[in-house]
């Protein structure tokens, strides 16, 4: 297969194929993900391919799928779960944040839990209630799982191939806005580390750090600010737990300034950990304090008024321009 | 509730008589024909569980132990169950299974070393074949169902090297939704597992009319799979009826839940005062349905036992149980930065530093006088 464009459902749904083709152990497992493909159509296909035993219907119990996910693991398996939205996490919370993320450290080692519980998340698809939400703070929180997002449909091909092979727990947070997205994705390009941030666009004067569905939205902005004359420097984390600072604390000794974008309530969120940390690491080469660009502290709000709520490249910008402002 | 004796499967009565067989409420007959030498493996069991269960409780009193959940009354329900499992099944506990454990041939210092603190109770559940104590309630039903599903996947049921996995969990767990989900997975996927309830008749304080308003074992019609009532206290009726549900399950037929109706002698944990919930006269009740006195009366009866027999195996258990308490009182506490161990298989750049800087900190004290 050789480069082609793919929108990042599809990219998505080429990784998954790739996985259960290398691996005889992987098995996905969810609501819907056989027949239906996924109501997003990410495993669109791959029952018909590897059959039920390896893409498992499950019934409708979000506990049930992590907790049986946990067993099977134990019995060898490397189980990806899928949550059909981020807002349907919270039933399997406690199986994922008191049994999947310590398991390895209660057992002194002995167990691992190879398993990939990914979560399409965030908004601007014009949803109801809890079909748009970003529950990474809770999962980045909680030693022994490690949290990773996609922006594009290169990082979604493999980075979700890098998370199945990976003996951690990973919650894998899809963007579902950019699903239908389109990017060069080459399959034998070398990957990526799957823990590393990545500088997404080079700039002198900014730092603007994103992940998942805010990293076209920076871009966006990176490329109206350059008309104006402001070189932005975009940062795609792509892990959020653990965190890869060390390309953000190179850029911001370089031009002095940080604007952190999540679509995530800001109170307690990954932005202000990003703070922190920069400001701690940073301190003599910030022009001004580290400033967030996030949604607010609601629960997120009906889809009429969702782009109210959600940061668009206009609150970039502005954010930008207070960096200039002490 | 209900309380209908006439459905428990019981094969030695209170007063030591052997009962044939028996009839469970799912139309199984169940009996046991058992040599003279495995009756008195059984008290042996019995007996040593107790013991050991004993010694927990005195130094979790000497301050040795942070807290303990004893098993006392629950042996014969722990010791039937845990003697009718095969090698190659594997076994899912809550926190109170330390008789099941000693019947997985697991060193008796593992558990207690988790309520000591210096570990999180990891003997290693893939070579004993037995999972890690699980005390949020009920979660690793779940786990057991998964790996019953993954036994079906590798094509392990239905066959002479038939497996099967099994979960434990106490009535107020029954209250929980991941233990309804795992009966809903367990008979749609048609897993090879054995749900054992022991049915002490308390969630700490809360009394089962508190869990349910139907017998526990009922529960199992409403998700379409066969569900008993065993006597708990009584270690063959125990045993007969894990074996068959433990075969049943290894022939592809699905899981069953056991009820094991069974009391809890002695408080939830150290922590709690069973007085203040409790009518003494019910502890009183259950006293006359003892595990090991009835079996003691029956191996009398029958003349497989005498009384250097009995003296025999209360002194091994004795001295086991010195055994033990020595080797409590000589474990040593993991090193500081252990916190920082196997957090993640193979380590992370934020507990590199964290653990880094912790021994600098650590290191900086040496040498001073405080």
């Amino acid at each position: 297969m050789a480069t082609e464009a793919l929108t990042l459902g599809k990219a998505l749904n080429a990784g998954l194929r790739r996985a259960l083709d290398r691996d005889p152990k992987v098995v996905i497992m969810g609501e819907d993900v056989g027949k239906l493909g996924g109501v997003f159509r990410i495993t669109d296909g791959l029952q018909k391919d590897f059959g039920e035993n390896r893409v498992i219907d499950t019934p409708l119990a979000e506990s049930g799928i992590i907790g049986t996910a946990v067993g099977l693991a134990l019995r060898g398996y490397r189980p990806v779960c899928e949550i059909q939205f981020d807002g349907f996490v919270y039933p399997a919370y406690d199986q994922i944040v008191s049994q999947v993320a310590k398991m390895h450290y209660r057992s002194r080692g002995m167990v691992r839990l190879p398993i990939v519980i990914r979560i399409p998340f965030g908004g601007g698809i014009g949803a109801v209630e809890h079909h748009s939400e970003s529950p990474e703070a809770y999962f980045a929180h909680t030693p022994g799982l490690k949290v990773v997002t996609c922006s594009n449909p290169s990082d979604g091909y493999t980075m979700i191939q890098q998370a199945i092979a990976s003996d951690d727990p990973i919650v894998f947070l899809e963007p579902k806005r950019r699903y239908w997205e389109k990017g060069e994705v080459d399959p034998e390009a070398e990957a990526y580390p799957l823990h590393s941030a990545r500088v997404t666009r080079p700039g002198t004067d900014v730092t603007v750090v994103a992940y998942g569905p805010m990293v076209r939205t920076a871009l966006d902005a990176a490329t109206a600010a350059a008309e104006d004359g402001r070189e932005l420097e975009v940062i795609d984390l792509r892990s959020l737990s653990p965190l890869d600072l060390a390309p953000v604390y190179e850029s911001v000794r370089r031009t002095g300034r940080c604007v952190v974008v999540h679509e995530a309530p800001s109170n307690v969120g990954l932005g202000a950990e990003i703070a922190a940390r920069v400001t701690e690491e940073c301190f003599y080469s910030l022009e001004s304090p580290v400033l967030r660009v996030t949604g607010f502290d609601t629960p997120y709000p009906a889809a009429r008024v969702e782009e109210e709520y959600l940061p668009d490249l206009d609150r970039v910008l502005d954010a930008v321009d207070r960096t200039y402002g002490w | 509730m209900a309380r209908d004796d006439d459905t428990l499967v019981q094969l030695l009565t209170p007063d030591g008589e052997r009962v044939d067989r028996a009839v469970g409420p799912d139309g199984v007959e169940y009996s046991v024909d058992l040599t003279d030498a495995e009756y008195r493996g059984f008290y042996r069991d019995l007996v040593t569980v107790r013991r050991l269960d004993a010694e927990a409780t005195a130094l979790q009193r000497q301050g040795e132990l942070g807290i303990w959940a004893s098993l006392l009354g629950q042996e014969a329900a722990q010791v039937g169950s845990g003697r009718a499992l095969r090698p190659q099944d594997m076994v899912f506990p809550t926190y109170r299974e330390h008789g099941v454990l000693y019947c997985r041939g697991i060193d008796p210092i593992m558990p207690l070393s988790l309520f000591r603190g210096v570990d999180q109770g990891a003997w290693d559940p893939i070579e004993t074949r037995c999972g890690m104590y699980t005390i949020v309630i009920g979660a690793q039903t779940l786990h057991a169902t998964g790996y019953a599903m993954g036994i079906t996947m590798d094509g392990k049921v239905g066959n002479d090297d038939g497996e099967a996995a099994i979960a434990y969990f106490g009535d107020g767990a029954t209250s929980q939704g991941d233990v309804n989900e795992a009966f809903i997975w367990s008979a749609v996927y048609t897993a090879p597992v054995v749900f054992f309830c022991q049915n002490n008749q308390y969630a700490i304080s809360e009394p089962i009319e508190r869990q349910t308003r139907v017998p526990l074992y009922q529960r199992a019609a409403g998700f379409g799979f066969p569900g008993v009532r065993v006597d708990g206290n009584d270690v063959l009726a125990s045993y007969a009826v894990t074996r068959h549900a433990l075969d049943h399950a290894r022939g592809g037929q699905g899981p069953t839940l056991i009820e094991a109706y069974t009391y809890r002698m002695g408080a939830h944990t150290t922590s709690d005062d069973p007085s203040r919930y409790r009518p003494p006269a019910e502890a009183e009740a259950w006293r006359s349905r003892d595990p090991i006195a009835r079996l003691a009366a029956f191996l009398g009866k029958q003349q497989i036992a005498d009384e250097s027999f009995f003296a025999e195996v209360d002194e091994q258990a004795r001295t086991e149980a010195v055994r033990l308490r020595e080797r409590v009182l000589t474990m040593p506490d993991p090193a500081p930065d252990s916190i920082f161990d196997n957090v993640y298989p193979h380590g992370s750049p934020l507990l590199d530093g964290e653990r880094e800087r912790f021994n600098a900190y650590r290191k900086s004290f040496e040498g001073s006088a405080h």
